[in-house]
């Protein structure tokens, strides 16, 4: 299946997304921010990139936006937590080069079928 | 797909880092004043009420995040700059911590949060965010992607869909959108090149194309809109119902309906409320440790896994009884690396005393606030590590001496002037390593123990007998004697008796001590003493019959040849020995546990006098009869209350090199028995 990057700086949330992923038989790997996500990300190519807006060190919106320098992650989908229910959040996610958002709380089944909006479906 | 999680295991991870959200939250706002404001400070605030508000909605703990949430807004406002850090601001917020930590330990139990506080807090909130609509803080609108305007059924929508070139830049592919409306119902698609493509001048990497989209069936239009949710602004977007019978729906663009979209949901998303069903303990159970201290333990073992290897060349056969020399070298590095491997695993369970050290910043604001003292909070040694177990339970008796010394040990303001002091009170706390030992100490230069008082109030009470003599020390430590001043607040002193033997007993019970120092008028300091784990103990190994006993080392003070003539009966007080000036208990081992004699004597009579180890527990002595001394060795403590039962006189047992069970000795235990002993039975102590 895929492998997918989640970050997110609270452990609940990164387990939250994790054990929900891995049980959909993914490959999940997790950064706790935007600088360790991005050193992950250059070291290794994911198919989908999930993250939090508000974290140390470098926030979601900027991991977003220096994803997109990287020539490997121009056309990864990138999708942004956030519990902003407001558009102005989304809209600096997606300035920032975002592929979409998923709005917090999500349950388990939500989450996964926002991914499935941008993973390729199975082959064969 | 089955998705059951295990939501107790990711709730107890959510409690745990919400308890440490709401520390730095604490800490932050402590740091902050209305002259300091510090963005970064602020925006650590902010992050750590943003995490636990969104945490506490995909928990399903609604009352949390609801609440966070005025928080959160208040401290959005501070960061941006649309509001300034007052005093009534961060007085605000610091209530505002405590009332989140409050539901957090309730919801956590499951007990009943203090909800009169937080509804008055709450109100104090709102009046801060000027009664902006009040209602919109209570019940948080959470968006779910999908409209709440009723829903239209159709017999399916015509779709024009022209997205902008660099839609692929934003990792949005077209094609992924149309296989969803594919899955929708039956479709048919007419895709068209763009006017401005010009094969030679084409970008690979932009899109050109535009398509037409007829979706038949009976779906939703909220669904479609939902479709395009992520490309609306990047995309030309038209949605008509397919057949003009149902023309009853109007027309409309994307960029209406989003609007529609965006009204808050009549319905607030449930986030899944499978709580958990066992209550979740209140110790977290669980510790971080950083990584150096892991790969420290991981490259120690791979040196045992070396070691190992080495050692099991001298198992075969050929090799027998050739190599002494080289198994000697073998066994030699394995001692070493076994002890290092013991002292990396210990460290997992070190943590620094500094979170606990943070905590009193709050305190001391708060009490010095109320008691109208001026009091300045020094703190050293935060890095100094202590056992995860010892330091939780240090934790209560440490609150206790920073109150009585805020209370009772610093003076107001102006009788401080008056006794030539400087007005700002210092109350310093402290922890560093002293032998093997941690030690914390908590001084103040208040207006220290006033001795002939304590005396008065000692004998007052019936503890000390009206004409006995005691020294300094023996009267500052009459403020740890149960009963010792409780009601009545007399003078600068009453107040430090307050549970001070309950302190004491916690101390004692992890096998440290406590001492204090005390100058009248300069002040006081209390010395705490802690052993630096409660897993492995420093044992002295004993014979008693034939039986194998520990003694904790450190409880040792010496030991002594004495002869049957040396024991002297005292009535209700059992046997004693005298020990230069002192008379002091003695026991013997095999009659307090109930050992069958003929072991014993059989070979003890042969001597010329029993062994008498004389060990020491919170300023008492007693001894105890041995029938040898053997090795000194470090064990490590298994419980009995885990494995068997509790045993009154036995601390533990642990597993000898020999592969045999051998108890530990509870010294304090025992002395403390004797002690109880003898209140009862003779009033007068011993003391010459």
């Amino acid at each position: 299946m895929a492998s997918i990057l989640a970050v997110d700086d609270s452990p609940s949330m990164r387990q939250l997304v994790s054990m929900t992923l891995r049980k959909a038989g993914h490959d999940v790997h997790s950064a706790e921010d935007g600088t360790d996500a991005l050193s992950f990300a250059k070291e290794h190519g994911v198919d989908v990139v999930l993250t939090d807006v508000h974290m140390p060190n470098m926030d979601g919106i900027t991991l977003t936006a220096e994803l997109r320098r990287l020539p490997s992650y121009r056309f990864t989908p990138i999708l942004v937590l956030t519990t902003e229910s407001a558009q102005e959040m989304k809209m600096r996610g997606k300035d920032a080069g975002a592929t979409g958002w998923i709005v917090k709380p999500f349950d388990a089944e939500a989450l996964l079928r926002i991914l499935d909006r941008v993973l390729e479906p199975k082959r064969n | 797909m089955s998705l059951d999680l295990d939501m107790a295991e990711i709730h107890a991870i959510f409690f745990e880092e919400s308890a440490e959200g709401v520390d730095v939250m604490e800490s932050g706002l402590l740091n902050l004043t209305p002259e300091n404001t510090d963005i970064e400070t602020i925006n650590n605030i902010f992050r750590a009420a943003h995490s636990m508000k969104g945490g506490a909605a995909t928990f399903g703990f609604l009352n949390i995040s609801s609440f966070t949430h005025g928080v959160e807004t208040i401290l959005d406002e501070m960061r941006s700059g649309q509001r300034d850090a007052t005093e009534e601001v961060i007085e605000v917020l610091l209530a505002s911590v405590d009332c989140i930590r409050d539901m957090l330990a309730a919801s956590q139990n499951q007990t009943e949060a203090d909800q009169g506080n937080i509804d008055s807090v709450q109100q104090k909130i709102d009046a801060l965010l000027n009664n902006k609509a009040p209602a919109a803080i209570k019940s948080q609108p959470v968006k779910k992607p999908v409209s709440a305007s009723p829903a239209v059924p159709s017999r399916g929508w015509k779709i024009h869909y022209a997205p902008e070139p660099n839609i692929f830049k934003t990792g949005n592919e077209p094609k992924r959108l149309l296989r969803e409306l594919a899955a929708m119902g039956d479709m048919s698609i007419v895709s068209s090149l763009g006017d401005d493509a010009d094969f030679d001048s084409m970008d690979p990497e932009s899109c050109y194309t535009s398509w037409d989209i007829e979706l038949r069936g009976d779906i939703e239009k909220a669904a479609v809109v939902d479709v395009f949710e992520w490309v609306s602004n990047q995309s030309e977007i038209r949605i008509e119902a397919l057949h003009k019978e149902d023309a009853d729906v109007p027309e409309s663009t994307l960029a209406a309906s989003t609007e529609q979209t965006d009204a808050p949901s009549a319905q607030v998303v449930a986030a899944p409320k499978q709580a958990a069903t066992q209550s979740a303990p209140k110790d977290s159970g669980s510790i971080r440790v950083s990584i150096d201290k892991i790969d420290m333990l991981l490259n120690l073992v791979g040196e045992l896994v070396i070691t190992q290897s080495m050692l099991a060349r001298f198992g075969d056969k050929e090799n027998a009884g050739g190599d002494a020399q080289g198994l000697r070298d073998g066994l030699l590095v394995l001692e070493r690396h076994t002890r290092e491997l013991q002292e990396s695993a210990m460290q997992i369970r070190m943590l620094p005393i500094g979170a606990s050290f943070s905590r009193f910043k709050r305190l001391v604001r708060d009490m010095s606030t109320k008691l109208g003292k001026k009091v300045e909070l020094k703190l050293s040694g935060e890095n100094t590590e202590l056992d995860k177990t010892v330091l939780e339970k240090m934790s209560d008796p440490l609150v206790h001496l920073v109150r009585n010394s805020l209370d009772h040990g610093i003076e107001m303001p102006a009788d401080r002037i008056a006794a030539g002091k400087p007005e700002t009170g210092v109350l310093h706390l402290s922890a560093y390593h002293e032998g093997g030992n941690i030690v914390i100490k908590v001084s103040d230069d208040g207006a220290g123990l006033n001795r002939s008082k304590i005396l008065q109030k000692a004998i007052e009470r019936g503890i000390v007998a009206a004409g006995e003599v005691l020294s300094d020390d023996q009267i500052n430590n009459l403020i740890f004697q149960p009963g010792f001043s409780t009601a009545d607040q007399v003078s600068d002193l009453s107040g430090r008796g307050v549970g001070m033997d309950v302190v004491r007993r916690n101390i004692l019970d992890l096998g440290g001590r406590i001492d204090l120092q005390s100058t009248l008028g300069q002040g006081s300091t209390l010395k705490i003493r802690l052993p630096l784990t409660l897993a492995i103990l420093d044992g002295q190994l004993v014979r008693v019959g034939d039986q194998v006993y520990i003694f904790s080392l450190l409880s040792i003070v010496e030991t002594v040849l004495v002869s049957k003539g040396q024991i002297s009966k005292v009535v209700g007080t059992g046997n004693v020995y005298r020990l230069r000036d002192d008379y002091i208990p003695v026991i013997r081992l095999h009659e307090a546990f109930n050992m069958s004699s003929e072991t014993l004597f059989s070979d003890s009579e042969e001597k010329k006098g029993e062994l008498l180890v004389v060990v020491e527990s919170d300023g008492k002595k007693m001894g105890l009869f041995v029938d040898e001394l053997m090795e000194q060795q470090q064990v490590v403590i298994k419980s009995l209350e885990e494995n068997y039962l509790p045993v009154k006189g036995l601390a533990g047992a642990t597993i000898l090199g020999d592969g045999n069970v051998a108890l530990i000795i509870d010294v304090p235990g025992l002395v403390h028995s004797i002690d109880m002993r003898q209140l009862e039975n003779a009033p007068q102590s011993s003391a010459a």
